[in-house]
């Protein structure tokens, strides 16, 4: 594995006496996209503060590229785009990026191309008064697109967006990470990110509960593939004594097998078809999988 | 360090620009001073002083309550505003300094603040001079004032912007605002009023009242004019131009000391901002 762009160890924030962040600790390979999940008030914003280095950590470190949050090289190490972004009304998008490209001593003639990236060549000279919520959002991802970066931190970017918009956000984010650019961006589920990140990371109440990919959480979470099956009538019992499961009325019944288990059951039910009417299966959703991993710490925790 | 200045400043003269601040700022300046001149010729001989010195000094009292409101106008939601909106997350997240971004504001609004009272004073002044002409002693009078009066909008722009920064809010920053206006250029004017009327003459009124007017800005700044003028009629608090322990021009320096004083707290505020 090459050397991590972002480096979190241990880390832990407190506004007063409420921890927002406790024992934190992930990395972020380059060309590595990472989502982090977590729910309103999970902490995913102030974790972007704090590499930000807009809040200092009470304990553990930051590492940027190799450097601490806050300081010039990691100020261009990383570009930004906060949850809520509302640039000035009257000026244009070109003017919006002209603005950050002065600040970030990025060359002028990249602004063009970065309008085109985002598809804003046409309103680039608009005032951004006029543009929808999913333009002004591409503006802000082109923002966060200047001068080469090697973290790109993105607070729940496509939250509101169209499907449509969601894709070619997700487009110009992976062609972000091929050119050798970390990415962590924050999402409220899983069902957002879909396939469209490396690895996740699930955040609830400050903790960091599970990290991987997709299949990993998917694996760990080891839930249960349900099988629902309808019998004619008056053959339920039969079934059930046989099958074992849960009784939902007269006619249906409920089983959990595991994903392994799964075919054999089926197989077994085959011999049966003459008193079934239908079947279904249940693989677990993603939001099975993330309420799964967000709930089992929170059990942890009471205990 | 001058170009990301340089980028700050762009976009908030650009801003307040198209916001129409600069021009409305003008008209409502050039409005009060052409009506004050043209009242202040309109007595015609009765006065045995020329048209722009006696209006300079009228214009000195009416600027005091004009130039800092519109200079707290512009500047108030400078910061409150982008924290709330989430735009001074993204600057502080690039390489600039915090010193950089509010000098670079400061030094956009006094521009801006400055090319309203430049434009209008200056139209006033030149309006007057076919009809009435102008004597040496008046034109130095009109240019006191313009200058006097830029300086009078960058500290009000300074306290509007520190103001901005302690405030997270912008409604809060507005109240501040209002605030600030209010008891700065009235109530502390009314406050003096009574005091001088409690004490009579004594200690109070020859050594700490003169220093008591010095330290508040608007003040600073109408002494500043009317201690200069030697021809105009002057009365009430004002009075006081004439008996003054110090020279005119140390007036200007409490308006620096102010300038100096309101720009230190707020770079070190902008310094603790979260975004």
């Amino acid at each position: 594995m090459t050397d991590p762009i972002l480096d979190i160890r241990n880390l832990s924030v407190s506004f007063g006496r409420l921890r927002a962040l406790d024992d934190v600790s992930f990395m972020v390979a380059a060309g590595e996209r990472l989502a982090l999940i977590g729910h309103n008030g999970a902490g995913k914003s102030t974790l972007f503060k704090a590499v930000l280095g807009f809040l200092s950590p009470k304990a553990g470190a930051i590492s940027v590229a190799g450097h601490i949050p806050g300081t010039d090289a990691a100020r261009i190490a990383i570009t930004y785009l906060p949850e809520v972004v509302a640039f000035p009304r009257s000026l244009s998008g070109r003017e919006v990026l002209a603005y950050f490209s002065g600040l970030r001593n990025a060359p002028k003639a990249q602004i063009s191309d970065l309008l085109d990236r985002v598809g804003l060549t046409e309103a680039a000279d608009r005032a951004v008064g006029t543009y929808s919520k999913g333009m002004r959002q591409r503006l802000g991802l082109a923002q966060a697109l200047i001068g080469a970066p090697r973290l790109l931190l993105l607070d729940e970017p496509t939250s509101g967006l169209d499907p449509v918009s969601r894709h070619d956000f997700y487009e110009v984010i992976a062609e972000a990470a091929a050119r050798g650019a970390a990415v962590l961006l924050s999402s409220h589920g899983l069902e957002e990110i879909q396939s469209r990140t490396d690895r996740v990371a699930i955040l609830s109440g400050g903790s960091l509960r599970a990290v991987g990919t997709m299949e990993d959480l998917a694996r760990e979470a080891a839930l249960p593939t349900t099988i629902r099956v309808t019998a004619l009538q008056g053959e339920a019992d039969r079934l059930h004594s046989e099958l074992g499961g849960r009784r939902l009325n007269g006619c249906r019944l409920e089983i959990d097998c595991t994903p392994e288990a799964k075919l054999a059951l089926l197989a077994r039910l085959g011999t049966h078809r003459d008193v079934l009417q239908d079947i279904d299966v249940a693989a677990p959703g993603l939001d099975d999988i993330y309420r799964h991993h967000s709930r089992r710490s929170d059990m942890e925790e009471s205990e | 360090m001058t170009a990301r200045i340089a980028t700050i400043f762009a976009q908030e003269f650009c801003m307040a620009r198209r916001n129409l601040w600069v021009l409305l700022a003008t008209i409502v300046l050039a409005l009060f001073a052409l009506a004050l001149a043209f009242f202040v010729a309109g007595q015609g001989g009765a006065l045995d002083a020329d048209v722009l010195t006696l209006t300079s000094a009228s214009l000195a009292t009416l600027s005091v309550y004009l130039i800092p409101l519109i200079a707290l106008l512009m500047s108030y939601d400078s910061f409150a505003g982008e924290i709330e909106r989430g735009a001074l997350a993204l600057t502080f997240a690039t390489p600039v300094r915090r010193w950089e971004v509010f000098v670079a504001k400061f030094l956009a609004q006094t521009a801006a603040v400055s090319v309203s009272i430049v434009s209008a004073y200056a139209v006033t002044g030149l309006a007057v001079l076919p009809f009435h002409g102008a004597e040496a002693e008046g034109i130095a009078a009109w240019l006191r004032l313009m200058a006097s009066s830029v300086a009078l909008g960058a500290v009000f722009v300074a306290v509007g912007l520190t103001l901005s920064a302690l405030s997270s809010r912008t409604a809060r920053a507005a109240a501040f605002a209002i605030g600030t206006w209010l008891l700065l250029v009235v109530l502390y004017d009314l406050a003096l009023l009574g005091a001088i009327m409690a004490s009579g003459e004594g200690t109070f009124a020859s050594h700490v009242f003169p220093w008591l007017v010095m330290a508040n800005p608007a003040d600073a700044f109408r002494l500043f004019n009317l201690a200069s003028l030697h021809a105009a009629p002057v009365a009430g608090i004002d009075g006081l131009a004439r008996t003054l322990p110090f020279p005119p021009a140390a007036a200007l320096g409490a308006l620096l000391l102010w300038l100096a004083a309101t720009i230190g707290i707020g770079i070190a505020r902008t310094k603790r901002i979260v975004p």
